[in-house]
């Protein structure tokens, strides 16, 4: 064994290789101050290895990147984890890097002859947050992809040379595949090598001027050597901040089942209110409000770009005592800043309904497209059009934008939000339902059905009681609320509705019609009773077993054709075109829908009303 | 010795000997601290082995007994053997691909009943075989390999079996076949 280390100290020199790496002497003897640039060593090391093996499962393009993070996240044997170290360690290490900054200015460990360690480092920590901005893009999820959008337009205000940085960020004019490879090898390749190169320098002049220990305090202390002292206790701290690491990871698991976060896919087309950067840019986040207009170059440039060349200044002005004091002042004041600021975000962002709304809305379409991929798998196209295809997810946008005008859905507008404006249409929360079937016959007055329309108009016209005291409401009154129509007919009446609904297809959430109330109502949809002015079918149409029931000829007015009422095809043929003859005619107060909606949107916007989406088995 | 190496040597000397429960912690410490990003890594690293995993990396959209519908027996007329395509849904670790092509096969009709379905890929290295009318037989383009028009190989042939002949089924006129892929370099058929 002897032999064997002779000969390969003979051939190698391994030896003083060693030596100069292990028994360094460390003044006055090892110490817990001095941890930090090992810590930080550390975790370069493990964002290395979990980062190779991140990327051996990893694909960048717009249609694979998010598919592959989440296969990474779900799929692979402690997938989770290795991302989740990766994403906290990321983190771990910016605090760390504040840590080591503030120890080397309290030390005076830029001073003379240190300038040039301190200048690398300050070059390693711009490495560094590089390195965290390129690896947000890359699940390239709706957080990654509209912070990232928000740091490159930022970058594009640069004067002069602005819009070809940002398209030479971006690979093109807009975000995408090439803005994906680009930022990988910028994240996996170029900028690591950067670093590697920077932190060998960064070791080497460090180790030319050894450690910087405060002559007053350490003074009379028996020097030590870096091995083993000193490497024992940047161990332990190395391993408190892997403890510290695995704890997040473990705890986000066992909170959200991942070790890190990851939201919906990225879509260009779908708004995100949510898009905040990564918390320790949140400051930067936040100073930018202070910028309006025109002025924004300054707080996202000019004032940073001070900043950090002071910083470059800072062995210069430290010559001097007071200089040192300033120095040591000012990157406390600096981080003291950045502390104000991020919690001025957070605390805007908690107060603002509208960001806590986005948030939430995130994570539900989160935990929905992972249950659109377990249901249905990931076409081709990728993961985005499972959620642009889901009628649990547009079905509330289309509400809103289309029909929550006028209409209400269980008193809100689709989305959640309550409309300041009045209600000038039916509320349409339990639309096709009993409960809606049998208001409809009781009270088609009430305010959320006919009622509504009172405070509508159409074509300019107001439409005062065209349906709020039109026939349906006249007919309810004389024979319903008069206790006329007795309880068994409404009753029948009612299940036999819901049987055209159900017979018609697509309804799903109902319960099959009761049989024999079913017969009473049919009976009485077409011949009405002695107690009743008139039949149903007096106004209404309807094919019963391939019948045609006529609209009477003593109809008061042209009222929807009810074969098949409230099922799918009905509702679809109905917002397409409710002014056709078949449904209100002339009395149409409703925009028809045929060309405004795409099919797909169309059937997106009947399933959601109609409860019609996949959901998990249970 | 140099004098720098002896200065070294004494330096090293110089660590007191109870230093070393210090030094075995430094060592099993960062050890540890290392091990653990790499292990998870690795554990990651290994996913393609597992059973569950290679389960659902399987095409599918073939019927009960796993055949597949490849062409009508009646297009199967003359001498030489056809090339079909295999379609199925192909599973490729996040996506899946409906209906597309995952693999070929030659069928040739010996009677109305009888057939004869290879895979097009050569046992020896999987490269896909080209069927050599001059030759009636199939001939592998990159160890040319040399394989007779019932799957014999030539003696001469790098090739370790046959072809990898697949069962079939004739329903309708319609002919199925079981497309299986079978490891290649190996003289024995095993379905991967």
């Amino acid at each position: 064994m002897k032999a064997i280390r002779e000969w390969l100290d003979d051939r190698t020199g391994y030896r003083h290789l060693l030596y100069e790496a292990l028994y360094e002497n460390v003044p006055g003897g090892s110490r817990w101050r001095y941890v930090w640039g090992s810590t930080l060593v550390f975790t370069f090391a493990v964002q290395l290895i979990t980062g190779m093996f991140l990327w051996m499962a990893y694909s960048p393009s717009s249609t694979n990147a998010w598919e592959s993070v989440y296969y990474i996240q779900h799929e692979m044997l402690l997938g989770w984890m290795l991302r989740g170290i990766h994403h906290f360690t990321a983190q771990a290490m910016i605090v760390l890097l504040a840590l080591h900054l503030m120890q080397v200015v309290i030390d005076g460990a830029y001073k003379a002859p240190r300038e040039i360690n301190f200048w690398l480092g300050l070059i390693l920590l711009k490495i560094v947050l590089g390195l965290s901005l390129t690896g947000y893009l890359l699940p390239w999820d709706q957080k990654g992809y509209w912070a990232t959008k928000v740091a490159t337009n930022i970058a594009g205000i640069t004067p002069v040379v602005g819009d070809q940085v940002q398209k030479l960020a971006v690979g093109g004019l807009d975000y995408g595949h090439h803005t994906l490879t680009r930022f990988f090898a910028l994240h996996a390749g170029l900028l690591p090598a950067l670093l590697v190169f920077f932190l060998v320098l960064h070791i080497y002049v460090f180790r030319r001027h050894g450690i910087t220990a405060p002559d007053d305090e350490w003074q009379g202390q028996r020097d030590t050597t870096f091995w083993p002292d000193q490497v024992l206790k940047d161990g332990v701290a190395c391993l408190a901040v892997l403890a510290t690491v695995l704890f997040f990871v473990v705890w986000h698991g066992f909170n959200s089942g991942s070790g890190a976060e990851l939201g919906a896919p990225a879509d260009p087309a779908e708004s995100y209110s949510a898009a905040r950067p990564e918390w320790y840019f949140l400051f930067l986040f936040q100073f930018l409000k202070y910028f309006p207009g025109e002025s924004e170059v300054i707080g996202a440039m000019v004032i940073p770009g001070a900043v950090v060349g002071f910083m470059f200044l800072m062995p210069f002005t430290g010559r001097w005592k007071l200089g040192h004091r300033f120095n040591v002042l000012f990157v406390f004041a600096l981080l003291a800043g950045v502390g104000v600021l991020t919690c001025l975000a957070a605390k805007e962002d908690r107060a603002n309904p509208e960001y806590v709304a986005a948030v939430k809305a995130a994570d539900t379409n989160a935990e929905r497209v992972k249950q659109l991929v377990e249901l249905n798998g990931i076409g081709p196209e990728g993961a985005v059009h499972l959620l642009r295809r889901d009628a649990k997810t547009q079905g509330p946008k289309l509400f809103a934008t289309h029909c929550g005008v006028c209409h209400r859905f269980d008193g809100h507008d689709g989305s959640g939000k309550v409309p300041t404006e009045t209600a000038t249409a039916s509320d349409l929360g339990n639309f096709g339902t009993r409960d809606w079937i049998r208001a409809m016959i009781t009270d088609p007055a009430g305010d959320k059905n006919f009622g509504a329309t009172k405070h509508g108009s159409w074509n300019g016209e107001p439409l005062e009681d065209r349906f709020a005291g039109g026939a349906m409401a006249e007919w309810a009154t004389e024979n319903v609320k008069s206790g006329q129509m007795k309880k068994e007919e409404i009753d029948g009446v009612v299940e036999f509705l819901i049987g055209q609904a159900v017979a018609g297809g697509g309804r799903r959430d109902l319960d099959p019609p009761l049989f024999d109330a079913e017969a009473t109502g049919k009976e009485f949809f077409a011949s009405g009773s002695d107690n009743v002015t008139t039949s149903c079918y007096g106004c209404h149409e309807m094919k019963i077993d391939d019948e045609l029931f006529k609209a009477g000829s003593d109809a008061i007015a042209a009222a929807p054709d009810l074969t098949g009422y409230a099922s799918e095809k009905w509702l679809k043929e109905f917002i397409g075109n409710p002014g056709d003859k078949k449904f209100y005619g002339k009395r149409n107060a409703m925009p028809a829908f045929a060309g405004t909606l795409t099919d797909l949107e169309l059937q997106m916007l009947v399933d959601w009303i109609l409860h019609r989406w996949q959901e998990p088995q249970k | 010795m140099t004098e720098q190496t002896t200065k070294e040597a004494q330096t090293r000397d110089a660590i007191p000997r109870r230093s070393f429960t210090r030094r075995a912690l430094a060592v099993v410490i960062g050890g540890v601290t290392g091990l653990v990003p790499a292990l998870v890594g690795l554990a990651s690293f290994l996913n393609p082995l597992r059973k569950s995993v290679q389960a659902r990396q399987r095409p599918d959209g073939f019927d009960a007994e796993g055949f597949v519908k490849v062409t009508r027996l009646e297009a199967l007329a003359g001498e030489s053997p056809g090339r079909f395509q295999i379609i199925a849904n192909r599973k490729d670790a996040w996506n899946t691909f409906p209906k597309e092509p995952i693999g070929a096969v030659y069928v040739q009709k010996v009677s109305d009943t009888e057939l004869r379905v290879f895979n097009v890929e050569c046992p020896h290295a999987g490269c896909s075989v080209d069927y050599k009318a001059d030759k009636r037989g199939f001939l592998c383009p990159c160890h040319n390999s040399l394989f007779a028009q019932t799957g014999k190989r030539s003696e001469t042939s790098p090739s370790p079996r046959d072809l990898d002949s697949l069962e079939y089924k004739i329903q309708d006129g319609d002919v199925w076949v079981k497309f299986e892929k079978f490891k290649a370099g190996v003289k024995e058929k095993h379905a991967t």
